[in-house]
């Protein structure tokens, strides 16, 4: 090491000592900063798909490890009328739509998902504050609807539209085609053997096995195929990317 | 180019000190960020309800964490790109401390010096605060134990912990998980081993604060001298 450098390495230390914590909060949101960060969670995405391949599948468990109960977090009912309404039904008039890039756009009610080959599943849901609670999901696979559906090349995302209003704005939720044609990747429509609670998203929400509890959309309402969700919201792929700043990828 | 005497501190240790400095006193405080989130910590798979929890933390006041302020997205930021530079330093120091025989020379202690008597010998020195500064070159045997065990077990816990708790990561290695006993269990360890990093971190302070601070703290950056007969 030069004399030089060795100078300016000591006095990067010392500047980093001086000035971080004023400056630390705009180093995130600078470009170098965010630039950084993004890079960071590139690399977590490419290692993960790397080291575990692209359809490996995550832990699933034994009925008797399943928590007592589960959790509910973020928007914990649908705040309008109609909701209420359906809930206390059942969802008859509960449609599901498929649409965007695809040559055959469905629209489908409760009864026609479950008749399509169902996935049980006993998996682990993670919520990105650090707690996990583990519960029975049976619903289709993602890649029926896809299939069915006849996505065309050209997209490259899956974006999940919600009927839930949070802070005033819709939320939704994408995944990229690896995520959407994952085998435990389900539109549940059950929980624990039972309809999924209202609390939990009732009557439809995705499960993305692999990533944390945002990206499972609640209250699922359409399935949209895009080549990019630029133009969607604030155009960072979801509710918690647009609102907080929260990672695309959350597989970590 | 000059012959010069051999560093005390090779330029790998240097190098990585100041890299792994930086890198926990950004991952330390992101963590705390992130763990005021969710201040419940669980033993086992699952874990939501603070009643389950064999402890709650405390709220980490905002002087303590990174971004200076309660932002869960910008502190996992930090924390997931800190962990880059922290895990591919480690094991840039592994590769280098095997190589240039740092670690057999330095830091692993022959059986004689494991004896209880010997051991209580070195509390006793070290609490009537002789360390003896002149031959500061070579660790005594409280010294091996301490960095046998932080690079040997507690900051590759950290990286297996951390590496346990990211589910996009669990499909490539599920033991992991298992060998720790859950998710939840994995939180907890990284939380445990972290604060264990701390404890250690503030005898590390302490111990060059009473031993020359100024001459430890640029041996660790300039290089400093090896002592004599110390074939450093």
């Amino acid at each position: 090491m030069t004399r030089i450098a060795r100078r300016s390495l000591l006095a990067g230390i010392a500047a980093l000592g001086t000035g971080a914590c004023s400056k630390i909060d705009g180093f995130a949101t600078s470009e170098t900063g965010s630039g950084l960060f993004d890079l960071a969670e590139d690399w977590h995405l490419t290692a993960h798909r790397t080291l575990a391949g692209r359809q490996a599948l995550a832990p699933e468990y034994a009925p008797e490890d399943r928590s007592p109960s589960f959790k509910g977090n973020g928007s914990l009912t649908v705040d309008n009328p109609i909701y209420r309404d359906q809930l206390a039904k059942g969802f008859p008039d509960w449609r599901l739509s498929v649409k965007g890039l695809v040559e055959n756009p469905l629209r489908l009610s409760l009864d026609e998902l479950k008749a399509l080959p169902q996935r049980t599943q006993i998996t682990r849901h993670d919520c990105v504050e650090g707690w996990s609670a583990i519960g029975e999901w049976t619903g289709p696979q993602l890649s029926t609807l896809l299939d069915r559906a006849k996505v065309r090349p050209e997209a490259n995302f899956i974006v999940f539209r919600c009927a839930d209003v949070l802070y005033g704005r819709r939320y939704y939720e994408s995944v990229d085609m690896v995520d959407a044609y994952h085998p435990q990747t389900i539109i549940a429509h059950s929980l624990n053997g039972a309809p999924i609670p209202e609390k939990n998203g009732a009557p439809l929400r995705m499960r993305i096995e692999r990533q944390l509890g945002y990206k499972h959309a609640k209250y699922l309402t359409a399935i949209e195929a895009v080549a990019s969700f630029d133009e969607i919201g604030a155009g960072k792929g979801g509710f918690w990317e647009d609102i907080g700043n929260y990672q695309w990828y959350a597989g970590i | 180019m000059t012959l010069r005497p051999k560093p005390r501190h090779a330029l790998s240790t240097r190098v990585w000190h100041w890299i792994n400095a930086a890198a926990f006193v950004v991952l330390f405080m992101s963590g705390l960020g992130i763990s005021n989130a969710h201040r419940y910590l669980y033993w086992g798979d699952y874990g939501f309800d603070p009643a389950d929890a064999w402890t709650a933390v405390m709220r980490f006041p905002n002087w303590a964490t990174l971004p200076q302020r309660y932002n869960l997205a910008e502190a996992r930021d930090w924390h997931s790109a800190g962990a880059w530079v922290f895990a591919l330093a480690l094991l840039g120091i592994w590769v280098a401390m095997l190589a240039n025989r740092h670690f057999a020379r330095d830091i692993a202690a022959p059986p004689s010096a494991w004896s209880p008597a010997n051991l209580w010998r070195e509390v006793t020195e070290h609490l009537k605060g002789r360390f003896d500064p002149e031959d500061g070159g070579r660790y005594n045997t409280l010294q091996k134990l301490t960095y046998g065990v932080v690079f040997g077990f507690l900051l590759p816990l950290m990286i297996l912990t951390g590496l346990a708790i990211s589910p996009g990561f669990e499909p490539a290695a599920p033991w992991i998980v298992e060998i720790l006993g859950g998710r939840q269990s994995a939180r907890s360890l990284h939380f445990i081993a972290a604060f264990a990093l701390f404890a250690f971190l503030v005898v590390h302070l302490v111990m060059v604060l009473v031993s020359g601070p100024i001459r430890q703290i640029w041996a660790m950056i300039a290089g400093g001298r090896a002592p004599e007969g110390a074939n450093a």
